[in-house]
């Protein structure tokens, strides 16, 4: 496979008339690479932190995500709880996140609480999230240990917790946080903006193809 | 009809008949001079005029494209501008640059007529005031905006701003006024029944506003979307936008009965 | 897929002639300009985003090595692993190579045009490694044996009474009409085969160069499920797709969904970034980036080096009326519309797919939606000039367009030609005004009337014209 690789690489450069990148171009690429320089950024998102919240609200809803206000951390579990009953859920996935494992679940009696990967038939799971990104109402949810991927996919209804300190204007102020997060990328970055849905079938939308049919976000007021 | 213009000074221009014009409607030329020599210009018809050779740019064929280029440039040499009633043989002109090296001296002549060559509501609007028409049509017309008058050159209020100065004409839009009629030079000829898809959804976007007369800014669209609309059996008249702004209505619609025209010039 | 281009002028008046089509038509032509247009008008920088879109491509096309060769060290150190490739086959075989070292009996597959482009379920399917496609569009179509006919609508040739039928054929249980039932009974279907694949194939919208992330942008989810659930994830992906930074990626993000779907944002925007991690739950545990070239490397530095633009939107076709009319199995190939017409004839040989750059009007829609400004109709003329220079243009065309040419330069003859066709057409026209049937113009008025001409010529009348007031002025 080198000889494919050099050859395709060797192609370019015959395309564009030189060798390797050297000198001034050179820099010019790297210093891209290191600075990651902004593009346009869309005027909509540069807000207050009040309207921030405003406008992630209601391009969160506008995309069909289900918003539940919390007015405390604590609220959380009684919260959950209440949306399960009220709609049939009795078995919920949790990550094992400290901040949602943290809370007091022990007065929580019509849910079958378990933590651990999702699997084909959960009905609903509960989850963080790294941040939420007001342009377009989207959260941004990263893999980690306590995190696994596969509760944002495969559950029926997936519930992730929100804080109002966590909303950021635009995309790129994410990626500021994930860089000041991390060094290193997690396996899986998750922009997620509303329910899963499909238009395949005569280009008429229906919600719930193969992921969540509800994304409801719990919006913790701090 | 006269118009109420404040002369301004003289603006010297060659007139681009174009083919189908030339053949098929000199109406529409008269008409064009006719509207022109109102707005205060002196209009000339260079003779050495033949095509601006767009069916053979868009066959591929770059050497005979530029050929006819070299004699359409020496043809317009030393007129301040050219107008032609047609924004796709005007669109082409502004395409010669790209056919010659930078040092072909064409090139540099290229782009002087690129820089002057302009369609005939545009220039009416963007370039010399045309003043107050008198012009009077009774009736709804509704517009097609041909494709590369549209994207290539942006002639879209222009024809429109006109047309709302004439007394008597109300406009309807159609749905996809925008959207091409499917004639596109050789197109109609090499795919005939995608092109026929084409002109049977413009013709009816057409009649659905209920306008009597289809107006549009280029022969060959209207050639091909009149022919549409009598093969239907459609009533709709289909004209080129300058009759009803030079008032030039009494020639028969474009495919109806014709007659030889006699131009009377508004009686200078 | 099969390359049936060459059959482009049966096919679209197949196409035509399909009452079915021309519904499922209708919807594409009702429905995506109108979002486009509404998503674009909520966006006041969207002009400056594709001004930016078309420049940053551009710069990336200009350093395309530096940037493959970062984004492959970056794969690298998370773990991951690059494979490059020259053509479908050296791609096919290296991901059959992943699968067998998987031991792999079905993989599951996200939406990817590349992997219509190399054959791979065919191939993976020969070999004994069962493909299992999980977009809803590319579900139906791989129960009923077809292929797409949009790169981001696979199915939209088909109707929901086509989806009912297969459904119900293939499912074993009774047809439903509801396009809620149906997509719950694919759900259910997909449900087993997403736990069961020991390999999930997906594609990728970006390669990120200085992560070493590859991006999938999908609504459905299944793209996701596709690369978290099974042991192995497989990207195929081609060297365009490369972007330097998030931030670049974020730009073609804005661009992507509105231009395509007329969405504020796709609903999921996944970015993989290796194997899963030593303390991860979840997630692959090898991941593989094959990177076609597939002569894409050939277009840079030639007059289609603009095509390398394409972020694969659909705006084009959506927009186009051509692809309106006869949609885009007619195409004959995976790429269909503009930017397949400019595409194609570079990927299968312009020998084969000649037709494609020519059944087009040259509007110039394609060019004014496309959020890289790609001048579509320019890329095609270039390729009707590499035919006219080829000689593979239809031999009686070249002869009719070489007399014209011919007269074009001689204004003398050419008024002589223009004065006695004009005087023939007129005779032809006769009282009604218009020709019903032309000897020499069938194509025209098999479906329309010729328009007869006024009379004499412009330029004769104009002289005349021109003499009179001579005269009067004389007198």
């Amino acid at each position: 496979m080198t000889s494919s690789r050099n050859q395709i690489l060797g192609n370019i450069r015959r395309g564009l008339q030189r060798d390797l990148l050297t000198g001034d171009a050179l820099d010019q690429v790297r210093t891209r690479l290191r600075e990651h320089p902004a593009n346009t950024v869309p005027a909509r998102s540069q807000l207050p932190q009040d309207q921030q919240i405003a406008l992630f609200e209601s391009m969160a809803n506008e995309a069909a995500a289900e918003l539940i206000e919390l007015k405390t951390l604590e609220a959380l579990p009684g919260t959950v709880a209440e949306f399960c009953r009220e709609n049939g859920i009795d078995q919920l996935v949790s990550a094992s996140d400290p901040a949602l494992t943290a809370l007091d679940w022990s007065g929580i009696d019509n849910l079958e609480i378990t933590h651990r990967v999702a699997q084909a038939g959960d009905s609903a799971s509960l989850t963080t999230s790294f941040c939420g990104i007001a342009e377009t109402g989207t959260l941004m949810l990263l893999s980690g240990p306590h995190s696994p991927t596969t509760l944002n996919f495969l559950p029926d209804t997936h519930l992730v917790l929100l804080k109002q300190s966590q909303i950021v204007g635009a995309y790129e102020e994410a990626w500021a946080r994930l860089r000041q997060h991390s060094d290193a990328m997690p396996r899986t970055v998750n922009m997620i903006t509303g329910p899963s849905r499909s238009a395949d079938i005569e280009q008429k939308l229906q919600m719930g193809a193969h992921g969540p049919k509800r994304l409801i976000i719990l919006l913790l007021r701090d | 009809m006269t118009a109420s213009s404040t002369t301004p000074p003289t603006a010297k221009v060659g007139f681009f008949v174009t083919c189908l014009v030339d053949m098929f409607r000199p109406s529409v030329g008269f008409a064009s001079i006719k509207l022109l020599e109102l707005a205060g210009c002196e209009v000339e018809v260079p003779e050495t005029q033949t095509c601006c050779g767009q069916p053979a740019y868009n066959s591929g064929d770059r050497n005979s494209t530029r050929a006819i280029a070299e004699s359409v440039i020496d043809a317009f040499d030393g007129f301040e501008y050219v107008v032609g009633p047609s924004g796709s043989c005007i669109g082409m002109l502004h395409q010669y640059p790209d056919l010659f090296e930078p040092d072909n001296p064409y090139f540099e002549r290229a782009r002087s007529l690129a820089g002057r060559a302009y369609e005939i509501t545009s220039f009416l609007t963007d370039v010399v005031g045309l003043g107050t028409l008198q012009a009077r049509f009774e009736g709804l017309v509704t517009y097609h905006d041909s494709c590369a008058g549209l994207r290539e050159l942006g002639v879209k209020t222009q024809p429109r701003q006109l047309l709302s100065q004439v007394d008597g004409v109300e406009l309807a839009e159609m749905n996809e006024a925008e959207t091409c009629c499917g004639f596109g030079g050789t197109f109609c000829i090499k795919y005939p029944d995608i092109s026929n898809r084409m002109v049977s959804n413009k013709t009816a976007n057409a009649q659905a506003t209920g306008a009597a007369v289809l107006l549009g800014g280029d022969l060959g669209c209207l050639l091909n979307m009149a022919g549409k609309l009598k093969r239907e059996g459609s009533t709709m008249e289909v004209r080129h936008v300058v009759e009803l702004l030079a008032n030039m209505t009494d020639q028969p619609a474009i495919g109806e009965s014709a007659a030889d025209l006699a131009y009377n010039a508004g009686g200078h | 897929m099969q390359i049936h281009s060459p059959e482009f002028k049966q096919r679209a008046g197949d196409a035509l002639d399909n009452a079915n089509l021309q519904r499922a038509l209708g919807n594409l032509r009702d429905g995506f300009p109108q979002k486009r247009a509404a998503a674009v008008a909520r966006m006041p920088e969207f002009e400056q985003l594709r001004n930016e879109g078309r420049d940053l491509k551009n710069h990336i096309l200009a350093n395309l090595d530096f940037y493959l060769e970062q984004f492959e060290d970056n794969v690298i150190k998370q773990g991951g692993q690059v494979h490059w490739a020259r053509d479908g086959e050296e791609a096919r075989r290296a991901i059959l190579e992943i699968c067998r070292n998987a031991g792999a009996k079905t993989v599951t597959k996200g939406k990817s045009m590349v992997s219509e482009e190399i054959n791979l379920n065919d191939y993976l399917e020969a070999n004994g490694v069962k493909p299992v496609e999980t977009d809803l569009g590319e579900y139906i179509l791989q129960l009923r044996e077809d292929h797409p006919s949009h790169i981001i609508a696979p199915a939209i040739h088909l109707n929901l009474d086509d989806v009912s039928d297969i459904f119900h054929k293939k499912h074993n249980r009774p047809r439903s009409e509801d396009p809620a039932e149906l997509m719950q009974e694919a759900r259910e279907m997909l449900r087993k085969q997403f736990v069961a694949a020991d390999v999930g194939i997906t594609g990728a919208n970006f390669c990120v160069a200085e992560t070493g992330s590859t991006i999938i942008v999908t609504n459905e989810g299944n793209g996701d499920l596709t690369q978290t659930l099974p042991r192995v994830h497989v990207v195929i992906t081609t060297i365009e797709k490369v972007v330097p930074t998030l931030e670049d990626m974020t730009l073609f993000l804005r661009l992507l969904a509105r231009s395509a779907t007329g969405q504020e944002f796709t609903v999921y925007n996944t970015l993989s970034s290796g194997p899963r991690r030593p303390e991860d739950q979840d997630g692959p545990e090898e991941f593989h980036v094959v990177l076609l070239d597939n002569g894409r490397s050939e277009m840079i530095g030639s007059e289609f080096q603009e095509m390398l633009r394409c972020i694969r939107c659909s705006a084009c076709m959506n927009h186009c009326p051509v692809y309106g009319a006869i949609g885009g199995h007619a195409y004959g190939w995976v790429y269909p519309g503009p930017m397949g017409s400019v595409l194609t004839p570079k990927l299968i040989g312009v020998d084969k797919a000649g037709h494609l750059p020519n059944a087009s009007t040259f509007c110039g829609k394609c060019e004014s939606v496309c959020p890289v400004k790609i001048p579509l109709p320019k890329l095609m003329r270039h390729w009707r000039e590499r035919e006219f220079e080829r000689h593979l243009s239809p031999k009686g065309f070249r002869f009719g367009l070489g007399t014209w040419a011919w007269f074009a330069r001689r204004p003398g003859l050419y008024r002589w030609v223009s004065r006695s066709s004009s005087w023939f057409l007129k005779r032809l026209g006769g009282k009604q005004g218009r020709i019903r049937s032309l000897p020499l113009g069938k194509g025209w008025t098999a479906w329309r009337d010729m328009p007869a001409p006024q009379g004499s010529t412009f330029m004769d009348q104009w002289k005349r014209h021109q003499q009179t007031q001579q005269q009067k002025n004389k007198g």
